[in-house]
């Protein structure tokens, strides 16, 4: 199968989305639709003593105002709450009773024709609390931490190798909290079909869980909802679990028995889940020769009081480096603040950044060049399993990408490297993410004109499902990419997860696959039955779909066109459903990787920072489109850049509000910042992970960047900055 | 956001006639700071009165050889005008260091003078900030203040002015024309923003019922040794922590006269006529240029994040000059700081 596969294919859905035919869930309409405005917490904690709606009520245009009071009936039983990504806890309920939990908590949603009313009147809702003693600071409140069960299992006397380490090197890396910004405002628009049927247009990165965790919460039967989500103007993982935006539109739709669309504002999103701070304490123990003996890593994390979030930030440092002992641990801080989320790569864009500082921190306690420092405790095997990879090409992506940036030219000492007023640094960094695959179905309607359409529930968070799904269809069914049309996104379509993880590529990539391979096979025997088929006695398995054609392998000559092996089956279309089947194997490890290169520049006086050049050399087997992918990386390195000099969610403890929620304040890279990307695609076949090779790009782009820049930091400078962001003032100090 | 009237203003004196009598009423122009604030409910006018049609939008040569102009000038065309480009470079270096590009597109001339400070209490309801409601307290004095000001706080308020355009004002001694009940009257631009003493909650001298009708640059431009430089958490699009509009006027190396203010430090653009005069006469060296920068600075303090401001400033201050001096100010569109 070669055609499309492995191109550099434009976006299938570029078209609509730069001429705004593409849809969001905020954009669509219904008859006699109205407007919901969200009315938050100022307290991070307590309870509401009285809610005052009675002025509200009386701008002409309200139509109600939705609290704990007197909404519609919700589900009392937190199964009902959680979703399929739900962590360990009590799901947060909007509207459910009067209990704060959390600044910016939604504690009431004013109705109204128009949404400037229902704007307006939110300002007079008038709410007094009864304010109870609350606690947001994780580092004051770092001792209260809590250990979650150890996910991974101790090798080895740690500390007693630590403690007889030749070299030894142990920090604390401080990540901050950080916040997704989508460009798309979170939003809801639910259309009221009547006899309390509802079609959901929501912004989230799950139809079906959506969909299954509002039949849940009102108590509906599946075939009651709807939910689509045609387009996401970004999400990160914000929208893996449902937002309390589809919970309080669905609920004013059952109030009034009308549309509702409800698009929270930009500083309401700040009271949607995050990166959660954490701090990671990372030690290493070497031996003289350089090679690790002794590993820890503790993450300290911040939670919700009610849902204990906790991902993967210590095991990379498990699976990663072979070192005879180690031990892990992760803690949570229980605080006053809504729970955490998923964020582009979660867990390893935090917990891979402070173990490469430290790996860069110990390469110069050794004298060792950084590269030279990871080739010696490389392993081939995943460290804390055991396991062989299905592949890893870490060692390439090393190689090419030192060779693409020029580190061989790099003079290991601090401050060595000048470019006029800026001192000039060079870091490195390795990144390492999951390769999952999930049950995914998609069902292939292929029409006698030669078109398909393929659908599934999955969404296109905008990293290009739409694109590769087309593209794997077309090669499989042999037909133009113009002739596939792609649907996905609606609760009603086939089998789904949450689009998270970096597994949607390989997982969708191969459920297409599956089904077009019964409609090959339906093909073939159409076609081979035709009465003096130019198909007959060939192998079924030698049989291929391509050109329009149903053909045997090279030997293209003897062909049925699909047009006519329909019309010889009096077939209009063949419709095939299938589920991807990967089989369980638990033999290999399966891990995409990368090494990431970056030049910082820092003027010497003023303290500015510039990431002048990042090369970033991935293996992540088969790249189903080297266009979306490499966008796909870039994407994750400005993140990266962010991650490193800019993003942070500032908070003010002694009233446990965020006080940079809007991003004016809340800063991320702008074009000024971002310079040379290199993106280097290292060929790694995997011919054991599934049957395309493919693993998925989402987070790995992301990781080890912020590790790299601080390192390059440190090259420049011969300060290390341990508290991300690095900002100048860091610097001047 | 609050329910208000909105009434378009005819000319200047039917603007002013709808002002004065009503306390709560707010001139509109660009609307890109109001309007925020409004969303936010930190401005609740009880009327808007429009007057981004106003014919305040000529800049036009004063007799004396100096240019005056219109409060509505957008701020980008302000900066790409030929003659502020050709005459006033720092002014346009300055504006351009500003926000973004749509931003300048609809910012005014009167309304970035008139812009309010970016402390985060002060837009956030929820907490007290004696500028928003005098009296709650300020939040900023023991809170998050690593932007907030060194030089002439008060015990009520260490906010900033965030104009960028005010400090190149600031440094080529424009002065502000200003429509009133009472007629007209003309400011010094470093009169007109206030130091917030016990009345932070007044950012300007603007009377109430007053207007700013136009902006005048007196005919010494510094069109040849100047630089804006711009410190700040990311190259674009972020306010500055620290600004300097520095401008000379060289004899060979020896400077005859120099201006230099400061942006971020304060409730106003900073500047010190002691450490321009310190200048005069001397030569053009980083030495000299770290001694105006120690008087320029001198009294500044600083609270608990944003002590780095002062050396900060102070290299900001010795690099500036140093552009100005070698006629190779900074790029407002390069990447990098020269
Ligand atoms: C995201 C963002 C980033 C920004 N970054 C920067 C930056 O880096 N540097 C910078 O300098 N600025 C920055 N700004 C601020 C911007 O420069 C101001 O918002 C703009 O200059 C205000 O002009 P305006 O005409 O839109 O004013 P408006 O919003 O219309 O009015 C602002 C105030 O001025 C008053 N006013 C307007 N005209 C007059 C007049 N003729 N007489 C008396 N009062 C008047 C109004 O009543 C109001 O109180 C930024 C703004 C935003 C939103
Ligand atoms: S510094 Fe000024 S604006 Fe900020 S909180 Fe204090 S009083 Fe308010």
């Amino acid at each position: 199968m070669n055609g499309y596969v492995g191109t550099p294919t434009s976006r299938v859905d570029g078209r609509a989305k730069v001429t705004g035919a593409a849809k969001y869930a905020g954009e669509f309409t219904a008859d006699r639709l109205v407007h919901g405005f969200v009315v938050e917490a100022t307290i991070p904690r307590g309870r509401i003593a009285q809610l005052d709606t009675s002025e509200a009520l009386k701008v002409a245009g309200v139509l109600d105002v939705l609290t704990h009071a007197n909404r519609p009936s919700l589900a009392d039983k937190d199964d009902a709450w959680k979703d399929e990504v739900a962590p360990e806890g009590s799901p947060f309920r909007p509207l459910y009773d009067d209990t704060i939990k959390f600044n910016g908590q939604p504690i009431a949603l004013v109705v109204a024709e128009e949404w400037a009313t229902a704007k307006f009147a939110a300002t007079l809702v008038r709410i007094d609390y009864e304010q109870a003693e609350f606690a947001t600071d994780l580092e004051a409140e770092r001792g209260g931490a809590s250990e979650m069960d150890k996910p991974h299992k101790p090798r080895g006397d740690a500390a007693g190798a630590l403690a007889a380490a030749a070299l030894r090197h142990e920090a604390d890396y401080l990540i901050p909290t950080e916040h997704h910004n989508p460009m798309e405002l979170y939003a809801t628009t639910t259309v009221w079909e009547g006899d309390g049927k509802l079609t959901v247009y929501d912004k989230t990165q799950g139809v079906q869980n959506v969909q299954k965790f509002l039949c849940g919460v009102f108590d509906k039967k599946p075939e009651d909802i709807r939910v689509l989500s045609p387009y996401v103007g970004g999400a990160f993982g914000s929208g893996l679990r449902p937002q309390y935006q589809v919970v309080l539109a669905t609920l004013a739709a059952l109030a009034l028995k009308r549309s509702v669309r409800v698009v929270l504002t930009r500083q309401q999103m700040y009271g949607l889940g995050y990166r959660p701070m954490t701090i990671e304490r990372v030690a290493l123990g070497a031996k003289s020769d350089g090679t690790l003996d002794a590993v820890t890593h503790e993450a300290i994390a911040v939670t919700s009081r009610y849902e204990d979030f906790a991902r993967n930030d210590t095991g990379w440092a498990e699976q990663l480096y072979s070192s005879p002992n180690s031990s892990f641990s992760h803690k949570l801080v229980h605080l006053d603040v809504s729970t955490p989320s998923d964020m582009r790569a979660p867990g390893a864009a935090s917990g891979v950044c402070a173990l490469e500082c430290a790996m860069d921190e110990l390469a110069v306690a050794l004298n060792l060049d950084p590269i030279e420092l990871r080739l010696k405790c490389y392993s081939d095997r995943d460290q804390s399993e055991n396991l062989p990879y299905t592949s890893k090409q870490l060692r390439q992506c090393y190689a090419r990408g030192a060779e693409a940036f020029g580190w061989g030219r790099r003079d290991p000492a601090p401050r060595s490297m000048r470019d006029g007023k800026e001192l000039v640094g060079w870091g490195m960094a390795t990144g390492v993410w999951e390769a999952l695959q999930m049950p995914v179905a998609v069902r292939i309607v292929l029409t006698s004109n030669g078109h398909a359409e393929v659908s599934c529930a999955a969404s296109d968070i905008g990293t290009g499902t739409y694109t590769i799904v087309a593209q794997v269809a077309a090669d499989a069914l042999g037909l133009p990419i113009e002739n596939i049309s792609v649907r996905l996104a609606d609760s009603t379509l086939p089998q789904a997860p949450v689009e998270g993880g970096s597994w949607m590529a390989a997982s969708s990539a191969h459920a297409v696959l599956g089904a077009a391979e019964d409609i090959r096979q339906e093909l073939a025997r159409h076609a081979q039955a035709m009465p003096s088929s130019p198909l007959a006695g060939v192998d079924a398995q030698d049989i291929i779909l391509a050109e329009g054609t149903i053909a045997k392998a090279g030997e293209r000559g003897r062909a049925i066109s699909i047009a006519d092996a329909m019309r010889y089956g009096k077939l209009e279309r063949i419709e095939k459903q299938k589920l991807n089947e990967f089989p369980e194997d638990k033999s290999h490890a399966r891990n995409t990787h990368s090494a990431v290169f970056a030049e910082v520049k820092v003027d010497e006086e003023l303290g500015v920072i510039r990431v002048t050049r990042v090369v970033s050399a991935v293996a992540a087997g088969r790249i189903l489109n080297t266009k979306t992918g490499r966008s796909q990386i870039m994407g994750g390195v400005v993140w990266g850049i962010g991650m490193a000099l800019h993003e942070e969610t500032v908070m003010d403890h002694r009233f446990g509000r965020i006080m940079n929620a809007n991003i004016a304040e809340y800063h991320i890279p702008v074009n000024a910042d971002v310079h040379d990307i290199d993106v280097i695609f290292v060929d790694e076949p995997d011919t054991h992970i599934n049957k395309l090779g493919v693993k998925g790009l989402g987070e790995i782009g992301i990781v080890g960047v912020p590790a790299a820049i601080a390192n390059a930091v440190y090259h420049a400078t011969g300060k290390r900055i341990r508290r991300f962001p690095i900002t100048l003032d860091k610097l001047l100090g | 956001m609050n329910n208000f009237r909105y009434s378009r203003a005819s000319d200047i004196a039917d603007a002013i006639r709808l002002l004065a009598p009503d306390p709560g009423a707010k001139l509109i122009a660009g609307g890109t700071n109001l309007i925020d604030l409004m969303k936010e409910n930190v401005e609740r006018p009880s009327r808007l009165i429009d007057i981004s049609r106003l014919p305040l939008r000529e800049i036009v040569e004063t007799p004396d050889g100096g240019l005056r102009i219109g409060a509505l000038v957008p701020n980008s065309d302000l900066a790409y005008h030929p003659l502020i480009e050709q005459r006033y470079p720092l002014l346009a270096s300055a504006i351009l260091a500003g926000a973004s590009a749509q931003l300048r597109n609809m910012a005014s001339v009167g309304g970035n003078l008139m812009q309010r400070t970016r402390c985060p209490y002060f837009y956030d309801t929820a907490t007290p900030c004696n500028k928003r409601s005098l009296g709650s307290g300020c939040s900023a004095i023991d809170g998050l203040n690593r932007n907030h000001a060194i030089l002439g706080t008060s015990n009520s308020c260490i906010a900033t002015n965030p104009s960028d355009m005010s400090v190149a004002l600031a440094a080529l001694g424009a002065l502000v024309h200003i429509a009133g009940p009472n007629g007209e009257r003309t400011i010094a631009l470093t009169d007109f923003h206030r130091l917030p003493d016990d009345k932070p909650h007044l950012d300007t001298n603007l009377g109430s019922g007053e207007i700013i009708i136009a902006v005048e640059l007196p005919p010494h431009s510094f069109a040849r040794n100047y630089s804006y430089l711009k410190i700040r958490d990311r190259m674009s699009y972020a306010f500055a922590l620290v600004s300097v509009a520095a401008a000379l006027e060289l004899e060979g190396n020896a400077i005859s006269g120099a201006r230099v203010a400061l942006g971020g430090v304060a409730h106003k653009p900073w500047r010190s006529l002691e450490a321009e005069a310190a200048l005069r006469g001397q030569a053009a060296t980083p030495d000299h240029f770290g001694h105006a920068a120690d008087l320029l600075l001198q009294g500044a303090s600083a609270r608990s994040h944003n002590g780095f401001k002062i050396e900060l400033a102070r290299r900001a201050v010795v690099r500036t000059l140093m552009q100005a001096t070698n006629a190779t100010p900074q790029s407002q569109a390069h990447k990098k700081i020269a």
